[in-house]
Parts: C-alpha cells; sequence; structure tokens
C-alpha cells in the first residue's frame, strides 16, 4: 500500500464527520492548527461584548460521561463567553442511567436545538459514533485512553507562549518547535493527554520522549508516530527536556494492574531536587487533576518552572477557537475560510 | 419428486477429482446421473437449467454458522439465516450451540433441528461441549451425537480447564466426532476489544495478544498427544477461526506429527487485517478480532499449503442497534454466509491463483468430511442433490441490505466480490436464484 504522509492525510481525507469536528489531532493539519491558535489569539484580543457576539443565538451541549473539573468548565465558559447558550448532561443525572443509547442521546440533545456536541466519555472512540450518527459537529473532551485533543492543543499554545513568546503563539508551521524536546512521563498506557500530545507536537517539530515503567508505557507506544522516543530513566529523559510533562496514575483505569507506588514515587517522582539537578530551566506542564505527593511534588507544581495553570487560561482560550470552529463562526465563518 | 437436469455445465467435484463438462441428472434428491455433455439428452425433467458459463459444484458446507433461534430472533432466525445460506450457495450449515437456552441437550437439539423451524437448507448441529457452555460438566456426548449431533463445542468461550477439555477430546472420540474449539485464553483477553498491537495502543484499546489463542491451539494439541498415548484413542481437534501464525504454525506441525486436528479460516481473516477496524468501525470487530497483515498473509498461505483444511464464515449476525455504539460495547461478530465465495474467488482464486477444485474443496468437500455429513460435499451418483451453480467470472459488489440475514454486520457492504451464485439447490429442490 502505497504511505500517505499523515499531514496530506489530515488535509485531504473525507470524513464522514461534520466540519468543525475535532475527534482526533490526526486529522488536524499543520495549517489547521495555526488557524485555530490564530483565532485563539484573535478572540482573546477582542472587548468582551465583540466576544459575546461570534455565538450569540447558538446552542451548544455538553455531554459528560466522566467527571471533569477544567475541561467542562472551560468549554462551558469559553462558549458562554461567545455568547452561545449551553445545556449540561451528565450521566448520573439524565436518562443515561436509565439505559439510554449514546446514539439516542445524541438525537435528543439535537433535537433540543444542540448545534454542537462536546463529549466527555469513557470510552474510546465514543466521540466517533456521536459524530456519525448525529451528523453534528463533536468536540472531543477526551474519550477513554484515546486522545483530549484540545488539551493538546492548550498545551501546545502554553509551550509556545512560554519557550517562544506570545507572538510565536499567534500562528505555526511545521518547525514551530524545532529543537524542543517534551518530555512525557507517567501513566502514558491509559492517558489520552499523552496520545494526543505525542500524535500533535511532532508535526510541528517537536521531540516527544515519553517515560515511564513497563507496565505504564510498552514499547507499543512507539507506533504513535514519527518524533516519539521512549526513555525509561527518568533523570536521563530529564536532562534533555524543555518541556517536562507529568501525568497522573490513573487509578479508575488500571484494571487490576499491580504498581508499587513507593517505587514508582522514587523513580518517577518530579520533585525539586530531581528538577534542580536535571532540568533546571525546563517548563513544567501537568493536564490535571495532580495527584501531589505521588507523580509531582509540591514545591515543583507551586514553583516557578511551572505553567500549570496557565494552561488553564490556555484552554479556557483555546475552547473558545474550538468552538467558533466548531459553529463554523468567527474567523472559520462564511467568507473567512 | 420432480427431477432436474443441469445442462452444459463445468462439473467441479474434487472429490471425484472431476473439472470438466459434465450434465447431471437429479431425482428424488439425490444425483441420478453423472454424464459427459449430450449424453442425457431428452432425459425427461421437470426443470431444465442451463448451465453454460457456470460452475456446477457440491453445495457449500459452513462448520460455523451462529443463527440465534432460540432466544435472540431479533438478530436472525434459522429462516432467516438459512436463506442467507442458500443465496451464498450454501446447502448444509452447522448451527453453534450459543443460543438462549444453550444448545446442550437432545430435547434442545431436537427442536433446533425441527421442520417447524423452516431451514431452507440441510441443517445440523454442533451442541455444547459443556453444560450451559459453562465449562464445568461435559455434556451427553452419547445421546447428543445419536440424536444428531455432528461435533462438540462451546463456541464463543473455549474450554479453558485442561481437565473438562480432556474428558471432552476422549468422549468425543468415542462417538467419532470433533471437539470443535474457540482457541481464547479468556485470562489474557479480559475487557479486550481488538488485536493487541500499535493500532489498538493508539486508538486507546485494549488488545487480544496473538498468544491468547496460540496458547489454547497448542495446549489442545498436547492433549491430543497424550489422550493418543494413555487412552489409545484417536480425538479429532478441530480449530475455529484461526487467526494468527503462531497458531496456525502449531497445527501445521501438529500435522506432519500425525495428530487428528483441522482447522478453519473464516474470510475477514483472510481478506482484511486490522486497519480496517478504521475510526473504531464495530463491522470490524469480531472475536477473534482482525489480525496484523503478516497474520493475514499467514491465513492465505495456510489456505494455499493445505495447513487449514477449511473456510467457514464465523456467520455471527447483531441487530444494528447493538453494533451502532461505542466500540467496546458493540458485541463481536460479522455476518457471512452471503459473502464467503465472493471473498474467497477473489481473494485467493483471482489474486493467488487458487483452483476453482481447491476453492470447492476448502468450502464444501473438505467441511463435509470434518463433521462427517455422508453423501455430501461431492456429486457422484447416489450423492445428496446438493447442487451449487455460480459464474466464476462474475464481479459484483456486496449490498448489505439486499440480505437475505436479519442482520447487516457486515464489513463487506460496498465491498467487490468474485462469482455470483445462479442457483443454490438442496436435496434436489432449487432454493435459491440469482
Amino acid at each position: 500500500m502505497q504511505k500517505v504522509s499523515e499531514e496530506e492525510a489530515a488535509a485531504g481525507a473525507q470524513r464522514p464527520y461534520a466540519e468543525g469536528s475535532l475527534l482526533s489531532v490526526a486529522h488536524l493539519s499543520v495549517d489547521e492548527i495555526s488557524r485555530i491558535l490564530s483565532e485563539t489569539d484573535r478572540i482573546r484580543s477582542l472587548a468582551p461584548a465583540e466576544r459575546s457576539a461570534i455565538l450569540r443565538g447558538r446552542t451548544v451541549a455538553l455531554l459528560f460521561y466522566e467527571s471533569s473539573t477544567r475541561t467542562r468548565t472551560s468549554f462551558e465558559l469559553a462558549a458562554k463567553s461567545l455568547g452561545a447558550t449551553t445545556t449540561l448532561v451528565s450521566d448520573k443525572s439524565s436518562s443515561i442511567e436509565k439505559g439510554e443509547s449514546l446514539k439516542d442521546t445524541g438525537l435528543t440533545l439535537r433535537a433540543l436545538g444542540a448545534e454542537c456536541i462536546i463529549l466527555r466519555h469513557s470510552a474510546s472512540g465514543a466521540p466517533f459514533v456521536l459524530a456519525r450518527e448525529t451528523g453534528l459537529p463533536v468536540l472531543n473532551a477526551g474519550d477513554g485512553m484515546h486522545e483530549h485533543p484540545s488539551q493538546a492543543l492548550l498545551d501546545l499554545r502554553t509551550m509556545l507562549t512560554r519557550l517562544r513568546g506570545p507572538e510565536a503563539a499567534k500562528a505555526v508551521d511545521s518547525k514551530a518547535l524545532a529543537g524542543v524536546t517534551v518530555v512525557i512521563t507517567g501513566d502514558i498506557l491509559h492517558s489520552r493527554v499523552a496520545r494526543s500530545n505525542a500524535m500533535l507536537l511532532p508535526k510541528l517539530g517537536a521531540r516527544v520522549i515519553l517515560c515511564g515503567p513497563e507496565k505504564l508505557l510498552p514499547e507499543l507506544a512507539l507506533g504513535l508516530g514519527e518524533g516519539v522516543e521512549i526513555e525509561r530513566d527518568f533523570d536521563r529523559a530529564l536532562a534533555q527536556a524543555n518541556v517536562a510533562m507529568m501525568l497522573r496514575i490513573q487509578r479508575e483505569r488500571l484494571a487490576g494492574l499491580e504498581l508499587d507506588l513507593g517505587d514508582y514515587i522514587a523513580r518517577y517522582q518530579l520533585n525539586g531536587e530531581r528538577l534542580a539537578a536535571h532540568a533546571p530551566k525546563a517548563l513544567v506542564l501537568h493536564p490535571g487533576p495532580m495527584i501531589r505527593g505521588l507523580e509531582i511534588s509540591d514545591e515543583v507544581a507551586d514553583g516557578p518552572q511551572s505553567a500549570i495553570e496557565e494552561q488553564v487560561a490556555h484552554g479556557l482560550a483555546v475552547r473558545s477557537a474550538l468552538l467558533a470552529r466548531a459553529l463554523r463562526a468567527g474567523a472559520f465563518g462564511k467568507g473567512n475560510a | 419428486m420432480s427431477e432436474i437436469l443441469i445442462l452444459n455445465g463445468r462439473l467441479v467435484d474434487p472429490l471425484n477429482n472431476i473439472d470438466e463438462p459434465k450434465d447431471l441428472l437429479l431425482r428424488d434428491g439425490r444425483v441420478a446421473a453423472v454424464e459427459t455433455p449430450g449424453a442425457l439428452k431428452g432425459a425427461a425433467a421437470a426443470e431444465v437449467i442451463d448451465a453454460a458459463g457456470l460452475v456446477v459444484a457440491p453445495g457449500l458446507i459452513d462448520v460455523h454458522v451462529h443463527l440465534r433461534e432460540p432466544g435472540q430472533t431479533y438478530k436472525e432466525t434459522i429462516a432467516t439465516g438459512t436463506a442467507a445460506a442458500a443465496a451464498g450457495g450454501f446447502t448444509t450449515v452447522v448451527a453453534m450451540p450459543n443460543t438462549v437456552p444453550v444448545n446442550d441437550t437432545v430435547e434442545k437439539l431436537a427442536w433446533m433441528l425441527a421442520p417447524e423451524r423452516g431451514s431452507v437448507v440441510n441443517l445440523v448441529a454442533m451442541p455444547a461441549a459443556t453444560v450451559g457452555s459453562m465449562g464445568v460438566e461435559v455434556t451427553d456426548f452419547e445421546a447428543l451425537r445419536a440424536a444428531g449431533a455432528v461435533g462438540f463445542t462451546d463456541d464463543g468461550k473455549p474450554v479453558l480447564e485442561d481437565h473438562i477439555m480432556r474428558a471432552a477430546l476422549v468422549a468425543a472420540a468415542r462417538v467419532q466426532a470433533p471437539v470443535s474449539q474457540h482457541a481464547e485464553d479468556t485470562r489474557l483477553t479480559g475487557g479486550c476489544s481488538m488485536n493487541a498491537g500499535p493500532m489498538a495502543f493508539r486508538l486507546g484499546l485494549r488488545g487480544m495478544p496473538v498468544e491468547a489463542e496460540a496458547k489454547i491451539v497448542e495446549r489442545d494439541l498436547q492433549l491430543l498427544r497424550e489422550i493418543e498415548k494413555s487412552e489409545g484413542l484417536r480425538p479429532h481437534l478441530h480449530v475455529q477461526h484461526v487467526s494468527t501464525t503462531r497458531a496456525i504454525e502449531a497445527i501445521r506441525s501438529a500435522k506432519r506429527e500425525g495428530l487428528h486436528v483441522t482447522c478453519e479460516i473464516a474470510p475477514h481473516h483472510f481478506a482484511l487485517n486490522e486497519e480496517a477496524v478504521g475510526d473504531y468501525n464495530t463491522h470490524a470487530k469480531m472475536n477473534p478480532p482482525l489480525r496484523v497483515e503478516e497474520d493475514r498473509v499467514q491465513m492465505v498461505e495456510a489456505l494455499l499449503d493445505g495447513t487449514a483444511d477449511c473456510i467457514a464464515t464465523d456467520h455471527a449476525p447483531h441487530a444494528a442497534f447493538e453494533k451502532r455504539q461505542e466500540f467496546e460495547r458493540a458485541p463481536n461478530g460479522i455476518t457471512g454466509l452471503e459473502t464467503a465465495l465472493g471473498v474467497a474467488l477473489r481473494v485467493l482464486h483471482r489474486a493467488q491463483g487458487l483452483s476453482l477444485s481447491r476453492i470447492v474443496q476448502l468450502m464444501s468437500t473438505t467441511p463435509a468430511a470434518i463433521v462427517s455429513l455422508a453423501g455430501r460435499g461431492a456429486l457422484g451418483v447416489g450423492h445428496y442433490g446438493d447442487v451449487v451453480l455460480f459464474d466464476a467470472g462474475a464481479e459484483w459488489t456486496f449490498d448489505a441490505n439486499a440480505s437475505r440475514s436479519k442482520s447487516r454486520n457486515t464489513p463487506f457492504d460496498g465491498a467487490p466480490m468474485l462469482g455470483r451464485v445462479r442457483y443454490t439447490i438442496c436435496e434436489g429442490r432449487v432454493v435459491y436464484r440469482g
């Protein structure tokens, strides 16, 4: 079979999903990433009144089958700041508890006027089902162990802003992160954040090093694509890092996997001593929720190298652009395409 | 019963070593005459079929189908499933026991095989190897065999415990029937929904390792060895839907060693690889799962070199609502009766040059032998009048919506097929005209 480059595949593929959907970062071309970042910057620069005109009169549904603080709140606040009406459906307080299928839930939301659905779900691939069945633009807000595309985009914006300056975060090309090494450490196996970042960042020239024990980081992870490497020794990985991204151990997905937490902390916790010794200049990121004292220590989470709170702010901004894109509004609207 | 005269066709009957123009006369459900073209001119017949340009072969036999009756008739019934079989050129199908309730007694077997179920082709069954397919207590093989069982299986589940599988093989050897094993070490596949590997990792799905299949095959082959040595019996193990290189290697060497092992390969395992899962396509979800390209190539190789004894569909209908959901939630299985011949001819005959005679052997002659169907799988005088007539060169596209099955869950919707069934005749009755 002829090998099509990912870039061509991302740009040229015909998919049975509404334009504006974001199901996987694999679907994004560098141009598309750049447009999302430009629109993020543009929306942020608008006065509140102008901003709230972008999605005025539009309806966005948030459909959450898993708990969430950052993602849900930032998508909701982003939609509201653009003037949209939002509605939240969670599995705990809806007919989902009574056994209603994802398809029927989606069709119900569509019938109630939702023009876009933001979905978080515990099953990998669930956003694809919802997008196929409803025909609506769907934003993947985290699906099982698969992807979390908006998180990877906000991580990208955080990195660009801190490493290259705010101007550099307005547009990217395939060299935007050339020379940058991002070390992602922890429970890679169960992490949708790791997958999205490992597939997104190399498109922009970054080198991604995955770090963790075999149980949480199988060699298979190398199949995520070019530009992805594995280094099991955390100190050696850190010594190469411009960005150190820490991940939580996902107890809820361990499924019988046994892990010696004491040993894990000794080998993989990012603490002040380790950071000072091996990566005194690296930017520290964490997608949250953090388990302080496990994968990261207090002094690092709250220290000067940490951009964890900035990540949250970038999340709000990037998600505004993704909503505009989903609803073909703002710079993604007619006449701007 | 009325006669059918089939003229001008190309008879492909591997058992009788025939691949040449012959005319056939079917009478009273049996083959009455097989003659050189023209010799039967003037024979009285109610129906004369001009088979010019068509292959005339013994009706296809599928040793692995799920007809869902009793208990899940919203997916399929014996009537609809066997109608799909007829449309696919099959004249005998072997029903698996994972119905609701499980087919594990003489009474349930008799109910399934009763004329009231409306089977349009010859229906036989493999009842459960253990009570309720729970893997704990072997069923009454002697009574079930006497009532028509053609083999025993807990399909969908493996017989996991060594001593239970051993007991099943011994009991089956005594009644001269195979134990048909779904080889999957379920201790390695909990929560898994596709083949283990880089693609599963990327999609965030838990993967079934190839070892899960191979380990059970290797364990079962070891049991055959032990039983031959200690019991003086020669049990017959039939390995279902082989999908991995390692399992087919184990079978290949066991055959060289002389053990009584046969195996089947499903069309999807020699035509597709895991790439078909794509964006979580539940119509590419089955168990065993689609594997990597190298495994697919090895399945083709096994069919070409004879390691694989037959093609079986594992026809597994599911309702649309069951498949149109989250990948991990959707049930395993795809339909296959109407696409098996078209896929086999395209992939094995056209692309690999496997002869029509070998295709017929894989889809009729050898399956008949595996389940010891007397008088089927060949078209000698006195055999059952089970005949398929197909245009081996016809190219067409499968349309799932036109399926006779109640269900539409196939990865071959819109796929190119080679070879179109024109007539299916079962015991002298035309059961399908295409």
